[in-house]
């Protein structure tokens, strides 16, 4: 643990740590333009320059320099502010004075340390060079005159994201960044360098002028486009979202957000409800909430109601449903819309227990029917970075491309009651091993890779090899508050009145009964429905969402409901009042009491602990993985589908249509 | 009181001195203007109705930056921009309400391309409060029928700034 002094401060940082690190330990600011936290260390902007004794007389790139003992680092002295000075005015050379029209400008790295550290005035009359812009895919615009070289979005595509194709072609000044063949960048999170990029070079193609930072209003909720639980801020003027991007924690998704979590947000002003609708002579016809009510209320049920949740609801809505369908006298409740329908005796069982941030750590991974990049991108991440720390990675299932290096072991469950001697021994020397079971081996492989706990001693002191990837943001919470009933929906299937909560992906032709969709969408469910009321998206409630590891995370409201939509949870306290069996609560935080009353765990946000049990099931294995759950990454529920730009991403991504559209 | 005073209260001598005083304004040329057939000087930093204003080849100038919007004390500009087809950034949208707006100045001294600019004009009343909400095109037609006036009052005004 070296001890150095920063500016006289005595400072002592972990071992391997740089000069930066130990003046921020200090509380020293430095500027800096290609240092990143999460990326490997480049030097190549030299605006971190710091004077160093004892070293050579000039300043030195604190950013690549380890920390050292006895060293003194000054960040003050005339021969840094010079250094900051000179190093701010070469960048500024070619850097355009774009700041009007540029998206980055009032939050721009370049503009607020050239305020902070830059001489006041140019001396530079020549010409700028200019460069062309670059295509990089639907998510990302390139202004690559106002590039500064510093890389980061090459050490991402390279380091995080697994795709090596954003690079740099020529040298020192007419050095430019691109996509190499102009081509959109296959990653599903490209949209994070954007963020990155220290100045306007790469900005978001769908916000593109939209708004400027200082006019928008900030909100910290969950996303729920996955069920990674991504913490998100949308920002919003008036009444709506206009852009999405992650908040930083570092159990769940770091400091990344997927494409889909940024940019579905432009599915939230198209397609919605904003009326409640009712089937007259087979057509849904607008009414008015009374209209709509009377309607359910004139239902036969005869104490036959069932409740479908959607992938996208929050702990509330479904609280408030199951609260319904109780006070009716019936208890049927499913949210696993495809019909799955394995075993929830043990929620342990059905959960992601190494944790998120527990992943990096394994050094042996076996996945079992899972697509982890389009099931969960930022777990396939940690993944990559586990990899990096030395994992050995094999998977079951058809072969795909996850990024990284895999072997495959075949599409045949089988093979898991009978893993091959060269893996066998991998695991049995791993001190740290995990499998990752996802969707499409759930049905038919639960058993068998429970089983694996057992053959490969996934479970030991302080760590829990088994993990289940869900696909739904509402899973987790859904099988906490009992949405599982025993055969899956099939056993929902003949109720007389069924509430569907935002649910898009369910077999409808299946459910004979009176169908009530309560969502925001007008998406598959609203399509087949008798009724339909009109419900809020995740952008315009409050509410509680548990992530694949059990990780309970609650999010706030960021715009109204447009038009008559309410929230969902006051949607079923009025319709109950109607129906004759008044709900107990008259306010959110009264539904939460009530629903922190019967499932406890939910009351405090962070990980929930489910304890270690292994229910009974037949651990055979046979029958072989066909495909994986997830088709078309872009397109997986209502508010992407009505979304233009994961439309894009997929004709373009997915489907391999090419937009003529090149350097504009 | 005195013998003087006496007298010049008998004689009336201060009601006389005040005709006299309006006899002789009476004959003087008149300070006032007939407006509004004639006007004052006006300085050319005379800041009287907005206007947008365009380059000489007809593109407006606004290219949606926001920082007039942003420093408006009164929050009287509303902006909302989109590319337009040709990949520019430009505004579908640009109000002033005129009845908030102070006439400050600050957003003409915001603009980084002199597009948004208060003129010289100042008789703009209306018979309703809703014609005083300007929007784009009303303030992208003041710019076209003001602009040769405009150019010359800040061509007059830039040595000093
Ligand atoms: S495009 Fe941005 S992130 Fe990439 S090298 Fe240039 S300035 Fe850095
Ligand atoms: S003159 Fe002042 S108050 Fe009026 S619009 Fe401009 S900045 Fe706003
Ligand atoms: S008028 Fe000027 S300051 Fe206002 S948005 Fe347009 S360019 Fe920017
Ligand atoms: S931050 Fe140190 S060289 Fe760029």
């Amino acid at each position: 643990m070296p001890k150095l002094k920063v500016d006289g401060i005595e400072v002592e940082v972990p071992q391997g740590a740089t000069v930066l690190q130990a003046c921020e330990a200090a509380g020293k600011e430095i500027p800096r333009f290609c240092y990143h936290e999460r990326l490997s260390i480049a030097g190549n902007c030299r605006m971190c320059l710091v004077e160093v004794k004892p070293g050579p007389p000039k300043p030195q790139a604190s950013c690549a320099l380890p920390a050292a003992d006895n060293q003194e680092v000054f960040t003050t002295t005339p021969m840094v502010k010079n250094a900051r000075e000179g190093i701010m005015e070469f960048l500024l050379i070619n850097h355009p004075l774009d700041c009007p029209i540029c998206d980055q400008g009032g939050e721009c790295d370049l503009q607020d340390q050239s305020v902070a550290y830059g001489r006041g005035q140019s001396r530079y009359a020549e010409n700028k060079r200019a460069v062309t812009e670059k295509y990089m895919g639907p998510i990302v615009k390139t202004i690559m005159t106002r590039c500064i070289q510093c890389t980061r979005c090459i050490r991402f595509a390279e380091e995080v994201a697994g795709v090596e194709e954003i690079g740099a072609i020529y040298r020192g000044e007419n050095m430019q960044i691109t996509s190499y063949l102009e081509e959109a960048v296959t990653s599903e999170l490209s949209g994070n360098v954007v963020d990155l990029c220290p100045v306007g070079a790469l900005t978001s193609k769908p916000y593109q002028y939209e708004a400027r930072p200082w006019e928008l209003r900030r909100t910290l909720t969950i996303d729920v486009m996955d069920a990674v639980g991504t913490n998100i801020r949308l920002d919003s003027r008036g009444r709506q979202v206009l852009r999405c991007v992650p908040r930083i924690n570092e159990d769940v998704n770091e400091e990344w957000a997927s494409d889909k979590t940024r940019h579905a947000i432009d599915g939230l002003v198209r397609r919605r409800l904003d009326k409640p609708y009712v089937r007259v002579n087979g057509k849904l016809l607008p009414a008015t909430w009374d209209e709509a009510f009377a309607a359910i209320a004139a239902v036969d049920h005869g104490g036959s109601v069932a409740a479908v949740a959607g992938d996208l609801v929050d702990c509330e809505t479904m609280y408030a449903a199951k609260a319904l369908v109780r006070s009716l006298g019936s208890s049927l409740l499913e949210g696993r819309q495809t019909g799955m329908a394995y075993d929830t005796s043990s929620l342990a069982a059905v959960n992601f227990n190494t944790t998120i941030a527990g992943t990096e750590e394994a050094d042996a991974i076996l996945l079992v029917g899972t697509n982890l990049r389009w099931e969960a991108p930022l777990v396939n991440t940690r993944v990559r970075k586990a990899i990096k720390r030395g994992a050995k990675v094999f998977a079951v299932g058809p072969e795909t491309e996850l990024t990284y290096k895999v072997e495959w072991l075949g599409h045949d469950l089988s093979v898991l009651g009978d893993l091959p001697d060269t893996v066998a021994k991998i695991f049995a020397d791993a001190g740290k091993p995990m499998v990752i079971v996802g969707g499409a081996a759930l049905k038919d492989g639960h058993g068998a890779a429970l089983k694996l706990v057992e053959t490969l001693n996934l479970v030991r002191n302080g760590w829990n090899g088994f993990n289940v990837v869900h696909m739904a943001a509402a899973r987790m919470g859904g099988l906490m508050l009992g949405y599982a009933a025993k055969g899956g929906i099939a056993d929902l299937t003949h109720a007389k009145l069924t509430f569907f909560l935002g649910a898009d992906e369910v077999d409808y032709s299946r459910f004979g009964g009176f169908k009530v969709y309560v969502g925001h969408h007008g998406d598959a469910g609203a399509a087949h429905a008798d009724v339909v009321l009109p419900g809020a998206s995740y952008a315009e409630k409050s509410g509680t969402w548990v992530n694949l590891e059990g990780r309970v995370q609650r999010g706030e409201r960021a715009v109204f409901p447009p038009g008559d939509a309410r929230e969902d949870w006051s949607i079923f306290r009025a319709l109950s009042d109607v129906m004759g069996a008044r709900l107990p609560f008259d306010s959110l935080a009264g539904l939460r009491e009530e629903m922190y009353g019967e499932v406890p765990a939910l009351r405090h946000e962070g990980l929930v602990s489910f304890g270690w049990s292994v229910p009974a099931i037949d651990g055979s294995a046979s029958g072989t993985i066909g495909g994986y759950p997830i088709k078309d990454f872009y397109l997986t529920n209502a508010i992407c589908r009505a979304s233009p730009t994961m439309q894009r991403c997929s004709a373009e991504l997915v489907h391999g249509e090419t937009f003529a559209e090149a350097a504009e | 009181m005195s013998v003087a005073q006496y007298v010049k209260a008998f004689t009336l001598w201060e009601f006389v001195k005040a005709h006299a005083k309006t006899l002789r304004y009476f004959f003087r040329a008149k300070a006032t203007i007939n407006y509004p057939y004639e006007r004052m000087p006006q300085s050319p930093r005379f800041r009287g109705e907005h206007a947008l204003r365009r380059y000489p080849n007809g593109e407006e100038r606004c290219i949606a930056c926001k920082l007039c919007e942003a420093v408006c004390p009164a929050q009287a500009i509303t902006i909302e921009a989109e590319p337009r087809d040709d990949g520019s950034r430009r505004t579908t949208r640009y109000d002033i309400d005129m009845t908030k707006c102070i006439y400050c100045g600050l957003c003409q001294e915001a603009c980084p391309v002199d597009a948004i600019v208060e003129g010289p004009n100042m008789d703009f009343s209306t018979e309703t409060r809703e014609e005083l909400i300007y929007d784009k095109a009303k303030l992208l037609d003041n710019g076209d029928r003001w602009e040769r006036v405009l150019a010359a009052n800040l061509a007059a005004d830039a040595p000093y700034r």
